[in-house]
């Protein structure tokens, strides 16, 4: 495989069109007046414009605080919006503990220039964008929704 | 026999046999990325640097170097001697004279130079020479929807320490500017007119004469963004009658770090310093100081002097291959470009149809694709191109867009490495699946 169709394998290329979770209203965008359980984070990546603004609902579940929904809105290249939707799909359902320890995971992975292999069985279909880590200049493409996740869960507490 | 200028060998348009001679005193366009021959079409960003140029700043460093303008010492005297030498050369290249020429960072440094010089003019005590640049509550600083964040910012902050307005003259769909609004614009309330010589966006060539005149009747200083035109084409910042222009060197062959502000010289000898400190005083007190004139005023510290002296190398590569014949080239390269772009389905050139003047660059948004994409997949191929909003928001914003992808060329660009462009461009929606129009 080239270098080039290890950073957009076909799954990347597919979520980048799926957009799973994208569905947070435009009016919503400012993020006022919040339920409780709930944490909106908007970042964006001034090099090349790559924006998203994500919100993250939670439950009480039996063993602590639970995922219970992910909702975004984003404008940017492939890597970040395929990114962005296989985290909607990875993380509804998990403790938050979890998804912490997950996004610990996937920044290791990316920072590793290509050392490291993201671990299908943690990762899911996000040890698809393991090839990223390859390409320093994408990093903070693939980044991006997960470092919004992270910001938008401190804001639970 | 000596030879003043290679312009008698080359009197036709540069074409693709001299440019491949020229690509010789470029060593770092001989290598392969990515397996493929490095295809460099960023030159709207930084240029690559020849030999002669890169021997200017080592030669300086192995026989010369030594601080200018301070020290009675034989080194310190050749020191200067080249720095001043080059200040000459690098005036004489846009047309001024060597006073009428300040040496800066880049041209970021020095539209920041010029906009905290005018604002220094606006408050507290002020000589009455100085008056002249001043702004204030009810004055009116105006720029266009197409500056680069360089020519736009530092004028934000002019007015917000001055209390002074900015107003923009807005671009149309082609982008190129709207002179119907512009004449609206300029009224006795404007008192500086900073604008972009060519957009290094859509390379779109501003009427630059049209504009000052029309600055200059309402008594407005003009104020010249030259980053993407005095690297490309003939400048004459006489011919074109503006009172302060800037540029960076390293977008034209030399070093990064230095650049240059022109301005009139009677207005540099009435603006207030903007940085101050060692050589550029005459008596310092405890309590105050007084500053030499021009240009030595405006250059606080120890210059830049290596890379001055190799900006002179670079203008004198320009001149001596001529600036008509890269304008020329670059004109018949940026054609082709987007011709060929406007013939690939899903591609959306910004800035003026094929056809129309324009500098050697082209900006395009390709259906389906974000640009930072695109640039990975040119990238595979060896091919170097620029992605984002090319440091241009708003211009982005008026053409519905967050982000494009540029190819600009330079002197040492082929007809065959645009044609590669376009090759690789053309495969760009396929690969990422996308089809239809």
């Amino acid at each position: 495989m080239s270098a080039l169709d290890s950073l957009y394998q076909q799954i990347i290329l597919e979520q980048s069109k799926t957009r799973t979770g994208a569905d947070l209203p435009n009016d919503q965008l400012q993020g006022l007046h919040l339920p409780a359980g709930t944490g909106q984070s908007h970042e964006l990546n001034p090099v090349c414009g790559d924006e998203i603004t994500l919100r993250v609902e939670t439950s009480p579940g039996a063993d602590g605080q639970l995922v219970s929904g992910i909702h975004w809105a984003g404008d940017g290249c492939s890597i970040s919006m395929a990114s962005a939707s296989i985290l909607s799909e990875l993380m509804v359902g998990l403790a938050v503990e979890e998804v912490h320890d997950l996004i610990e995971n996937f920044r290791e992975v990316m920072r590793s220039r290509g050392k490291l292999q993201a671990d299908e069985e943690v990762l899911g279909d996000a040890a698809a964008l393991s090839g990223v880590s390859k390409f320093p200049a994408r990093v903070k493409c693939a980044m991006l929704a997960w470092v919004a996740t992270e910001n938008a869960l401190a804001q639970l507490s | 026999m000596v030879l003043t200028s290679t312009d008698h060998f080359h009197d036709g348009p540069l074409n693709d046999v001299e440019v491949l001679r020229i690509r010789n005193d470029f060593p770092i366009l001989d290598q392969e990325v990515n397996g493929q021959p490095l295809v460099y079409l960023d030159s709207g960003a930084t240029s690559q640097k020849p030999i002669s140029v890169m021997e200017a700043e080592q030669e300086f460093y192995e026989q010369r170097n030594s601080a200018v303008h301070r020290g009675a010492h034989t080194l310190a005297v050749a020191a200067t001697d080249v720095f001043e030498d080059a200040r000459a050369t690098v005036a004489a290249f846009i047309g001024a004279q060597e006073n009428e020429l300040l040496w800066c960072a880049n041209a970021t440094a020095g539209l920041n130079l010029l906009a905290y010089s005018f604002g220094n003019a606006s408050i507290g005590e002020v000589s009455p020479e100085a008056r002249q640049f001043a702004v204030g509550p009810g004055d009116e600083v105006l720029v266009t929807e197409m500056e680069h964040h360089a020519n736009l910012v530092p004028w934000q902050e002019l007015c917000r320490r001055t209390g002074a307005t900015l107003k923009f003259i807005p671009v149309v769909d082609d982008g190129s500017l709207d002179m119907e609004a512009a004449a609206a614009l300029f009224t006795r309330r404007t008192k500086v007119f900073a604008f972009t010589h060519v957009s290094n966006v859509t390379g779109v060539i501003n009427p630059v004469l049209e504009l000052t005149g029309m600055a200059h009747d309402v008594g407005a200083l003009v104020v010249l963004d030259a980053c993407q035109s005095a690297p490309h084409l003939l400048l004459d910042v006489k011919a074109l009658d503006v009172d302060f222009a800037v540029f960076s060197g390293h977008k034209m062959l030399a070093p990064t770090g230095i650049g240059a502000v022109y301005g009139r010289a009677e207005l540099l000898d009435a603006m207030p310093p903007f940085q101050t400190g060692g050589s550029m005083i005459t008596t310092v007190t405890m309590e105050q100081a007084s500053y030499l004139p021009s240009p030595q005023r405006f250059e606080a510290g120890t210059q830049a002097i290596s890379q001055a002296v190799a900006f002179a190398a670079a203008v004198n590569y320009l001149s001596e291959t001529g600036m008509a014949r890269i304008h020329e080239w670059e004109n018949f390269l940026g054609q082709r470009m987007v011709v060929g772009l406007e013939a690939i389905e899903g591609i959306r050139v910004l800035g003026p149809s094929a056809g129309t003047a324009r500098a050697g660059l082209a900006a395009f948004a390709v259906d389906g694709v974000h640009a930072h994409d695109v640039g990975q997949f040119l990238d595979a191929a060896g091919i170097a191109v620029r992605v984002g909003h090319h440091c241009a928001q708003p211009l982005h914003r008026r053409l519905g867009l967050s982000a494009s992808t540029r190819a600009s060329t330079y002197l040492y660009n082929t007809t065959a490495e645009v044609d590669a462009f376009l090759a690789a461009v053309a495969g760009v929606r396929p690969y990422f699946g996308i089809t239809g129009a």
